[in-house]
């Protein structure tokens, strides 16, 4: 996966060591700590919190559980909103959601409750005998879903709870799409991914396929026709490309393929870890990314952002995780060129500054060069084409990598839902993913019902 | 500073109105030494009785706790004294003797006959104590044996004991009254008719705090069982105030001294208590959280607030509260106050609305921004009736007000009021 890095050196630090820069950057609560958090949630009716909350939890009432001891009411409270509630509690960016609406900001304290590490604190501590949710009386109908990532099986789970048997197609040899492969290691540790999943699938009733990808061994109209319904929660597996020159030589990669070997290895210092890295974007993969290689040793990290701070998408918290670990931030420079050295590998960028011209980026024509060792591009992630290649995922209608879906997730085409970062409405984020998820499923539901009545 | 925080309570003279009631933190030398030294203006012994001395039970205290474990109310199954008498007037005398600026008060429970209270008292009065407080309120364990509340529940008993204190002794007697009764009134008046120098109240209230629902067993648990325990802590406060109002508006007690007791956290607790009539006051819950500094905090707290206010001496304003507590019948039924809320305060929390909407008069609307979304609340003036509610549910101090009105109306009591189907024929003032 890393083969454009190959000869880049390895890290000096010993894999033990290197873990430790790896572990929970957000700690958890223990017990006395959540009940102390637990205590400054008011309790606020129509509370601002939930009402911002893309998977509708109600935070107030799962806090006054936990801090009422009935920590398994407050998982299920969570859980039957978003059932990647451990993970959302991780990755979520509640700086600019749950905690963002707290109206704890605006008492004299200016500080918001906590709300992530005590959603974390209640699904870490959940203590179910079994599964919290029951499985409705068999409908008798499958639905296929494609991508076992969050949308994908958020869908698969509320279908299962629903009554309906679900067989999700996986392309990867994991499930968990971007939890598994795509999250920073520090943001979520150890095998949660897995073990959410595994819980995830306590339901019963959801098979999971691996190594099928959509548009090679799996296509969309076999799944048409075969199953009662076709959920398409595909993600967005393209990284968007720079269009320049040297865009493919050694020591260019994308920042996604990196983070994923790196979420996967088991020997950090098997990793390719080069001195001097530049990475290319502003969202919070580049910071990701920035973060992580700086943790594995690379000694100066620049990222470069053809735009300003307040235009990235990269929460303010991230841009301060960045600037903690000691990212150097270049704003207003966009990449012109990647420079080589005889050997045809990067040996940094030739940026020219920006300026904004009539509200329009425009590039200044001055220019200098940054020297990197490896130059890390996190600019967005594409539709990959090949997976909606087939005759009839061509007739699903798109703007641009987005597939169009309405208001209840159907895509163009009878019988096929659609959700997640491959879908138009919302920001790409796993708690939308999830939402995306569990809305489709209901959709689905509600429409074969109706059908089965027509019939 | 300019206040003088000395007092002169039923002939008892101390530096400053703060005593340590009569419960652990009293109970011997080495304590009561240690709260001298910290500033306490007095102390009641632990209660003295008769020998052999009593005997307590492992694990004593339980609590009830706020949000935060904070502890606000207290509870205890310990009995009174379990040292001899003889060690407990020893050392009485010798602190007494050390501290002669302070109070010492000796707390004393004994059986219903004379002549154990005719025995005790010359001992007592031998020590150089300054007074004795006859503990008729202790509500657990010694009630089974005759003594504390079941004394004090019994105005007969009260003047009878206390008449007898006063024949065998010439110390000032405080009688401490139980308040595991209807009528508070009562032993007071029977206090004051046996000739008791004061009155000192609440003794703790009969209280279990709390079960183990795992083991189904109330807090705290000896072996597999508990009993009621004496509820004490910031959570009697307002029973103690009532009562100690009560007594100090009956016309049958005015002027009977008062030593406050019940959840005293603060100055500003004791100043209330002052306020309510009580010449000094007696702390025990939150020294035993707090230990005993805390009376240096309460001392300044008191004296600067005195002195913001131009009082000189406790005299100044104690009792001021007093005429301004009365019956429901005479408050004024023309008188009217509206929520308002400060907009620019309010953080959107809803709970007003919330409080309002569901259990009171729908009078906080909750109005969305069609644009926005974004809440506000606003009050209804024409619905809402002044109770308080929305003022009290709000954590934002000072968001909400409830503001007078000019309703233009005279003053005009329930008696006077023509709505009341058993109104007194007064005329108003109008």
């Amino acid at each position: 996966m890393l083969e454009a890095l190959n000869y880049i050196p390895h890290p000096t630090a010993s894999n033990g060591e290197l873990a430790t820069h790896f572990t929970d950057l957000a700690p958890p609560l223990t017990a006395r700590q959540a009940a102390i958090e637990s205590a400054r949630c008011l309790y606020c009716y129509d509370a601002p919190c939930t009402r911002v909350c893309p998977s509708e939890i109600d935070v107030a009432s799962f806090i006054r559980n936990i801090h009422d001891g009935n920590v398994d009411g407050a998982a299920t409270g969570i859980l039957k909103q978003n059932i990647f509630g451990g993970s959302c509690a991780r990755v979520c960016p509640t700086e600019i959601l749950c905690e963002d609406a707290c109206v704890r900001n605006h008492d004299v304290e200016g500080r918001p409750v906590r709300i992530a590490l005590l959603q974390r604190y209640a699904t870490d501590n959940m203590s179910f005998v079994d599964h919290p949710f029951a499985r409705a009386e068999p409908t008798g109908r499958t639905i296929a879903v494609v991508g076992a990532g969050p949308a994908g099986l958020s869908c698969a789970h509320r279908l299962a709870m629903l009554g309906h048997d679900v067989v999700v197609f996986e392309a990867q040899p994991k499930a968990g799409g971007l939890n598994e492969y795509g999250i920073a290691k520090y943001k979520l540790t150890d095998g949660f991914a897995q073990r959410e999943i595994e819980f995830l699938l306590g339901i019963g009733g959801i098979e999971i396929r691996y190594g099928q990808k959509l548009g090679e061994n799996l296509h969309l109209k076999d799944l048409h026709a075969r199953y009662d319904a076709v959920f398409l929660g595909i993600g967005l597996g393209a990284s968007r490309r720079l269009g320049l020159t040297g865009e493919d030589a050694p020591g260019l990669l994308a920042a996604v393929d990196y983070i994923a070997a790196l979420r996967q290895t088991d020997d950090l210092t098997a990793l390719p870890v080069p001195r001097r890295a530049i990475v290319i974007g502003a969202g919070n993969t580049a910071v990701d990314m920035a973060v992580q290689i700086g943790r594995l040793g690379a000694e100066l990290v620049t990222l470069v952002y053809r735009r300003g701070f307040d235009a990235m998408s990269a929460t303010h918290h991230e841009q301060e995780i960045a600037k903690a670990n000691l990212v150097r931030m270049v704003t207003w420079v966009q990449p012109r060129e990647v420079l080589l050295d005889e050997a045809g590998r990067v040996r940094g960028l030739k940026l020219e500054k920006t300026a904004l011209e009539d509200g329009r980026l425009v590039g200044t024509g001055e220019t200098f060069e940054i020297a990197a060792d490896a130059v890390f591009k996190a600019i967005g992630q594409g539709m990959a084409e090949t997976s909606l290649a087939d005759p009839l995922a061509t007739l699903l209608k798109r703007s641009g990598d987005k597939i169009d879906v309405d208001n209840h997730f159907r895509t163009a085409l009878p019988g096929i839902y659609a959700g997640g970062d491959c879908v138009a409405p919302g920001q790409d984020l796993t708690v939308q993913a999830v939402q995306h998820g569990k809305l489709a499923a209901l959709a689905i539901h509600a429409d074969l019902l109706m059908n089965m009545e027509v019939a | 500073m300019k206040a003088d925080l000395s007092i002169d309570f039923c002939g008892i003279k101390a530096p400053n109105p703060f005593w340590l009631a009569s419960a652990p933190p009293t109970d011997k030398a080495y304590n009561v030494i240690r709260a001298f030294e910290a500033g306490w203006g007095g102390v009641v012994w632990k209660t003295l009785g008769e020998d052999p001395p009593a005997v307590n039970v492992s694990s004593r205290y339980s609590a009830i706790y706020g949000k935060n474990r904070e502890v606000v109310g207290f509870n205890n199954i310990e009995l009174i004294t379990d040292r001899s008498l003889e060690i407990n007037l020893r050392e009485i005398t010798a602190v007494k003797e050390a501290w002669p600026d302070r109070a010492i008060v000796v707390s004393l429970m004994l059986p219903c006959e004379e002549h154990y209270w005719a025995e005790i008292l010359p001992k007592v009065e031998a020590t150089g104590a300054d007074g004795i407080e006859l503990n008729f309120g202790c509500p657990h364990g010694m009630p089974e044996r005759g003594m504390g509340a079941a004394v004090g529940q019994v105005p007969e008993y009260v003047q009878l004991v206390t008449s007898w204190c006063k024949k065998h002794s010439r110390l000032p007697v405080i009688v401490k009254l139980t308040p595991n009764i209807t009528d508070i009134r009562q032993p007071a008046r029977a206090a004051k008719a046996g000739g008791a120098d004061a009155v000192s109240l609440i003794n703790t209230i009969n209280s279990i705090t709390s079960i183990d629902l795992d083991r189904m067993v109330a807090l705290p648990t000896v072996g597999g069982a508990s009993t009621h325990g004496g509820y004490c802590g910031t959570a009697v406060k307002p029973i103690a105030l009532n009562m100690v109002a009560e007594i100090a508006r009956d016309p049958a007690t005015q002027g009977l001294p008062i030593s406050g007791i019940g959840g005293i956290n603060n100055w500003r607790d004791a100043a209330e208590f002052i306020a309510l009539g009580a010449g000094c006051v007696q702390v025990c819950t939150a020294a035993m959280l707090h230990g005993f500094r805390i009376v240096e905090e309460m001392k300044d707290g008191l004296a600067r607030w005195m002195d913001s206010k131009g009082y000189r001496t406790l005299a100044d304003f104690a009792g001021k509260a007093v005429p301004n507590t009365t019956d429901w019948k005479y408050l004024d039924m023309n008188y009217k106050v509206i929520a308002r809320i400060d907009q620019t305060a309010c953080i959107g929390c809803g709970k007003c609305h919330v409080a309002c909407e569901d259990t009171s008069h729908q009078a906080i609307a909750r109005l969305v921004d069609p644009v926005s979304a974004a809440r506000t609340y606003q009050v209804i003036d024409k619905e809402c009736v002044g109770c308080n509610l929305c003022e009290i549910t709000c954590p934002v101090q000072g968001c909400i007000t409830m503001v007078p009105q000019q309703t233009g109306l005279p003053y005009m009591n329930w008696t006077q009021d023509p709505r009341n189907p058993r109104a007194e024929k007064v005329p108003t003032a109008a």
